[in-house]
């Protein structure tokens, strides 16, 4: 892999999503810690201050003296020592209470106080904390009173410590997640990036792999082979073109170097030289019909052919067309018929002309002397749908997606006139007006369909 | 008459024995060719001045202009692209100037959109290079009689053919010749350029309004066509075939066929 995985997208995705899933998860574990830990240690607090407040009411009735003994008969139900009492003078000498001395510890401001305990109960030297409260009494007396806080903390701890290993194994899970999609997406796209690099070092027929999970890398992996598809396409076409036009040009082109050389040896004959002068002329414009051919395909293809794009009468441009074409057929004695539904579309009426001109042409030429050509133009939901339809020799099945080919000739002696490219520029001028075009078996003879789109309504 | 006044070409590019009354006309027309490639140049201006025209030549798109403006041509022939000034260029300038000179456009950019931009330039016609120098000659007649002729007229005659436009009618020695529409804007075309050469393309152009060549010759069919119905049971044929260049409508008695290339005569 040429790239880290730190710098993939996904990874960054996934890194972002991470912390935004981890900032909510603490902010949820903190309200369950609240939740539960801080209920206890507020239970304890209300407790602490229920216990004062009884105390304090004690002490208006009783004095000193019954407070003490309130707090003398607390201290002995309870032995293990769990809640702490601590009654002194103003001075803080201690009157009665299971602590020796006023704890050195600071006080917060609503005066409570935590400080850590010598384990009367016996277990040596365990310190514990006490969590407790000072009230001062009427007559500057003080008054502390608490609890063990050791259950507590350890509660708090145990939540603590489970809700942080929570916390971290989320996290750890994230990022593993992060990684593993990071690194899936990662060798996919390196999977697209290496075919890319064997296209680019030549081999235009390499595809990227696709899982057959519908998913949106196997669409991105389709579209691009999709598109490499009609690269090659058209590379193929080049390819195709120069060699057509290398063979293709090549006979006429030496035709006419023969004829202009025999012109210059026939010197002595003016009759003849003026003979041979003319047929090179006429070899000359056959060879530049044939180059306006690939520039008006090559115009028509390019797309920028759109630029002549317009509303068109589809029904009006075939029967001008099919009024060109009439005293050629009759001529051959054939059939000309004509059935046309009005069709409006936008386009460019040249090329559609010429298109539908080297249909007839084709049907004219391809069908035998009183034979049957009928043109049709149709409208439906689907759009319109012109079809030139002949009782000639009709073409092959195997032939029907070559002859659109530019140069490509059923014929291979080439003896018939024509320049192999009136089908290629009909499938270039409908590829251009996004419609389908379609060669069938017209039982006997050629039927071409051009099925237009419908016309988008804006 | 339509047709005596002008020069018919000799196509064959030199005067013709015996056409020494067309090409002695006093006044040549004359005939600006701005054009950069010095080949084209040449062949050009000796095909223009064997076929009886003055032909001056400027090599830049600014020499040109300066000529137009300065001289008075009665047609010019402008190449798309010149070095110094653009030749679609040149001809708005010439056209914002007031210059009403006839204008063909010579393109090596053969496309409709080419060809509609140098139209809307203010170009009166427009020919992809390479071009037969016939077809060049005859587009270049059309325009210089374009100033003259009129198009307000309601009845074309040529010889005996009559054609009332505004009957939508034909008649030849006062019988009556039923057209079909086609047929009908097609002679129409032919009259209007009555004496001239009209070549198939001129005629693809002016009557169908396509611009590209059919691969079938389907002009002549319909020509041969028009024939039947005019000059069919008629003793003087008034539709003439002009040997490798295309047809002329005159008066068979009206002009010797000047068409036929000179070696052939000579």
């Amino acid at each position: 892999m040429k790239r880290g995985i730190l710098r993939t997208t996904t990874f960054r995705l996934a890194l972002g999503y991470l912390a935004l899933f981890g900032g909510s998860v603490a902010l949820l574990f903190g309200f369950l810690y609240w939740a539960t830990a801080g209920y206890m240690a507020r239970q304890m607090d209300e407790t602490i201050v229920a216990e004062i407040t009884g105390l304090a009411e004690q002490y208006r009735q009783t004095g000193i003296q019954g407070l003490a003994a309130v707090i003398r008969q607390r201290l002995a139900r309870d032995p293990a020592g769990s809640q702490v009492y601590l009654l002194t003078n103003p001075n803080f000498i201690p009157i009665v209470g299971n602590l020796d001395r006023w704890p050195n510890a600071p006080e917060s401001l609503d005066g409570w106080i935590e400080f850590e305990l010598q384990d009367q109960a016996g277990r040596a030297g365990e310190a514990y904390l006490a969590h407790a409260r000072h009230f001062v009494l009427a007559g500057g007396f003080h008054l502390l009173i608490g609890r063990d806080a050791r259950a507590l903390q350890q509660v708090q701890r145990v939540i603590l410590r489970s809700l942080a290993w929570g916390f971290a194994i989320t996290l750890a899970l994230g990022l593993l997640g992060g990684v593993l999609m990071s690194r899936a997406s990662l060798r996919r796209i390196e999977a697209i990036n290496r075919t890319t690099r064997e296209i680019i070092e030549g081999d235009l027929a390499r595809r990227i792999p696709t899982r057959g999970s519908d998913d949106d890398f196997d669409e991105l992996a389709q579209n691009l082979n999709a598109m490499l598809e009609r690269i090659e396409a058209l590379m193929e076409g080049i390819r195709h073109v120069s060699e057509g036009v290398a063979h293709d040009l090549r006979s006429p082109l030496t035709r006419l170097r023969h004829r202009l050389e025999t012109a210059r040896m026939a010197g002595r004959d003016p009759e003849e030289q003026r003979r041979l002068i003319e047929a090179s002329i006429a070899e000359a414009d056959t060879l530049l019909a044939t180059f306006n051919a690939l520039l008006r395909i090559a115009e028509a293809e390019s797309g920028r052919g759109r630029a002549g794009f317009a509303p068109v009468d589809l029904d009006v441009v075939a029967q001008d067309v099919i009024d060109l074409y009439e005293p050629v057929a009759q001529e051959k004695k054939q059939t000309l018929t004509a059935a046309l539904q009005p069709a409006r579309l936008v386009g460019d009426r040249h090329l559609l002309s010429q298109a539908l001109a080297n249909l007839l042409d084709n049907a004219i030429k391809c069908s035998p002397d009183g034979g049957r050509i009928d043109v049709t133009l149709s409208t439906g939901d689907a759009g319109a749908r012109l079809t030139v339809a002949d009782n000639g020799p009709g073409i092959p099945p195997e032939y029907r997606g070559k002859v659109l080919e530019r140069f490509f000739r059923l014929d291979p002696s080439r003896s018939t006139p024509g320049s192999g490219l009136g089908l290629s520029l009909v499938a270039a001028v409908a590829r251009l007006h996004d419609a389908t075009l379609t060669l069938d078996d017209n039982h006997p003879g050629l039927r071409i369909t051009i099925a237009f789109p419908q016309p988008k309504s804006a | 008459m339509i047709n005596a006044t002008f020069p018919i070409a000799s196509l064959a590019g030199r005067p013709a024995v015996g056409e020494s009354k067309v090409q002695a006309t006093p006044q040549a027309m004359r005939v600006l060719v701005i054009e950069d490639d010095p080949e084209v140049a040449r062949y050009l201006v000796k095909g223009l001045k064997e076929s009886g025209y003055v032909a001056d030549h400027a090599a830049t798109g600014t020499d040109g202009l300066v000529m137009a403006m300065g001289e008075s041509y009665d047609v010019a022939i402008v190449d798309r692209m010149l070095p110094g000034l653009d030749g679609l260029v040149l001809i708005e300038t010439l056209r914002k100037s007031g210059n009403r000179t006839p204008v063909l456009i010579l393109s090596a950019l053969g496309d409709v959109d080419q060809r509609v931009r140098g139209l809307r330039a203010g170009g009166d016609d427009y020919l992809a290079k390479p071009f037969a120098f016939t077809e060049l000659l005859a587009r270049l007649e059309a325009l210089l009689r374009r100033g003259s002729g009129s198009r307000s007229e309601t009845v074309l005659r040529v010889a005996d053919l009559e054609m009332d436009l505004l009957a939508h009618s034909v008649r030849r020695g006062g019988r009556a010749i039923d057209l079909q529409p086609r047929e009908f804007r097609l002679l129409e075309f032919l009259m209007r350029h009555a004496g001239h050469v009209v070549t198939r393309t001129m005629l693809l152009e002016g009557v169908w309004d396509y611009h590209f060549d059919p691969q079938t010759n389907v002009i002549d069919v319909h020509i041969s066509r028009l024939r039947q119905k005019i000059d069919k049971g008629f003793d003087k044929a008034l539709i003439h075939t002009v040997r490798g260049a295309g047809y002329s409508l005159r008066p068979t008695d009206s002009e010797p066929p000047a068409v036929v290339p000179a070696e052939r005569r000579g």
